[in-house]
């Protein structure tokens, strides 16, 4: 770790949907260099947290600061990988004008619009980037699901940011591609700072130096101090349930149990 | 076939002209059809053109109560056709409040039972059939000369802002977060929509202009998979539907506007039909 102030700064953070609570008083620093996984049970607010570090969900109260500015201001330098569900899978697009959307800023300007040559070439070099070079002409419906997740990965990159955003990556993939994804998300960290989003612990045991649990409260982990028994401490083991009753002082942080009697929070996958 | 040699008979002036008409809202409805086709949103194009109904009503009624004669029922479809577009798309919108499908069917029938209860109130009689179902033969050298201006406004709009375009109708979220004004061309879009059914009704009527709007693109959609791509060949196939609509309906003496429909849903359901048994 050095001594950069953080990145990402969140203090005393509150964030709800009409009036249901999604994140409680959530505060969090991630530094430069940092390779976290976000991990919790679905609709306990790893989505939100994203949204709200990239500013398109505003916090009801609360301080968020992205490289020391407002969301909104730092959004240039995020890269952001949304869920590929959301997107319309027939929509009429190759995989080279999907990438080139990372680089809009140098798009569509001048008198004739289109996009110049440093776009294109900085769409490819992100499409190398993630093993696809080869299929920038293809038609972005006719790839397979975990190719569509790596030109989505590609299009963040291609926006050349310092933090990436990764929303379940390793939905939908096979162990093959898994596998590949290990290895890039590595290569790229060495550039650039990564939260992911994942269900996947495995994932998690094997790269990531952070995990972030998030279920309403917002606790990090280092995984240095981590090991399997933990992990399978945290989640449950076999019964899939994630208990916040360990201590960890590494991080500073230290609660017990904030989910108490009957609210054991089940991870499905 | 006597449709040609009518074509060359120097009294069917008309005829050609109808003909430059079809040919010339290909390019509209091919390259706006595109949009309404890859960005799904031929229903709200439909609430569009029906609401168009309302303001020919309106219009219609205020001229013939005031006797107001330069008052062109245009001047009611703009306006019914670009507010209709605003409301549907900035309060249905997806990130909006309200449910998108309740606000394009509520647009949709009040937009219609306007114009019906406008045509109500008119003194006279008034057949609105050629505003419902079209009638190209009938249309003015004014009709062509605005259908030309269109094409080339929708053209260059196009051209110049075809990734930004694109960028939206694929990803919104992301478009925004890259700093696209995504609300500002979505809207444009849709008001461009609106400008191009208020002038395609003049070809296939108000009822059935979302017809041409879909049906071309999606079977262009069958051969391509880019958004220029789909542009070009969807102009082809509404050119064809539109040529082949106007031949068979002058020959066998039958409406225009149906037959036009009728032509581009047999070419849509019988490409389909072979695209899918490849």
């Amino acid at each position: 770790m050095n001594s950069d102030p953080p990145i990402i700064k969140i203090s005393k953070l509150n964030f709800s949907y009409n009036d249901n609570p999604v994140l409680e008083n959530v505060n969090l620093e991630i530094v430069k260099g940092e390779l976290a996984s976000i991990v919790g049970p679905n609709g306990g607010g790893k989505t939100t947290l994203l949204k709200l570090i990239l500013g398109l969900l505003k916090p009801v109260s609360g301080n968020l600061e992205i490289f020391g500015m407002t969301p909104a201001k730092a959004r240039r330098r995020i890269g952001y990988m949304p869920q590929h569900a959301q997107l319309d899978p027939q929509f009429p697009i190759s995989v080279l004008d999907v990438v080139l959307m990372g680089q809009m800023d140098l798009c569509d300007k001048g008198l004739f619009g289109g996009f110049p040559r440093q776009a294109a070439t900085l769409a490819k070099e992100a499409l190398a980037e993630v093993g696809l070079a080869d299929h920038s002409q293809k038609s972005f419906s006719e790839l397979s699901g975990g190719q569509r997740q790596r030109v989505l990965i590609a299009r963040a990159l291609c926006s050349e940011p310092e933090l990436l955003l990764l929303d379940e990556p390793t939905s939908n993939i096979d162990p093959r591609s898994e596998e590949n994804l290990y290895v890039t998300l590595t290569k790229l960290n060495r550039k650039m700072t990564i939260l992911l989003v994942s269900h996947d612990l495995g994932f998690v045991s094997q790269i990531v130096k952070s995990v972030i649990c998030v279920n309403r409260q917002v606790i990090i982990h280092p995984t240095s101090k981590i090991d399997g028994t933990i992990i399978k401490e945290i989640y449950g083991g076999d019964f899939n349930l994630i208990r916040h009753d360990h201590r960890c002082d590494h991080a500073g942080h230290s609660h017990h149990d904030p989910f108490s009697g009957n609210r054991e929070n089940q991870v499905t996958d | 076939m006597d449709f040609f040699s009518a074509l060359s008979n120097p009294e069917n002036a008309f005829l050609r002209q109808s003909l430059l008409v079809g040919l010339f809202s290909s390019i509209a409805f091919g390259i706006i059809g595109t949009y309404v086709v890859s960005r799904r949103i031929s229903y709200l194009a439909g609430a569009v053109s029906h609401s168009v109904l309302g303001g020919i009503g309106a219009v219609l009624w205020l001229k013939t109560i005031f006797q107001i004669e330069w008052l062109d029922p245009l001047y009611g479809a703009l306006p019914a056709a670009l507010v209709s577009a605003f409301i549907v798309g900035h309060f249905g919108h997806r990130s909006g409040k309200q449910r998108e499908e309740t606000m394009i069917g509520a647009t949709w029938a009040i937009g219609m039972a306007l114009g019906i209860i406008f045509v109500d109130m008119t003194p006279g009689y008034f057949d609105i059939t050629s505003y419902l179902f079209g009638d190209i033969l009938l249309v003015s050298i004014r009709d062509l000369q605005l259908i030309i201006a269109l094409d080339l406004i929708i053209i260059l709009f196009v051209g110049r802002f075809y990734h930004t375009l694109m960028a939206i109708c694929f990803d919104e979220e992301f478009a925004r977060l890259r700093g696209l004004k995504v609300d500002l061309f979505y809207q444009l879009l849709l008001g461009l929509t609106a400008v191009s059914v208020v002038l395609l009704i003049r070809v296939v009527g108000i009822v059935m202009v979302i017809a041409m709007l879909t049906l071309p693109a999606a079977t262009a959609a069958l051969y391509t998979r880019t958004l220029s791509g789909m542009m070009l060949l969807a102009t082809v196939f509404s050119a064809v539907s539109i040529v082949g609509g106007i031949g068979i309906s002058y020959s066998a003496n039958l409406s225009s506007g149906p037959m036009i429909i009728v032509c581009a849903g047999v070419i849509y359901f019988f490409l389909a039909a072979i695209r899918k048994n490849e």
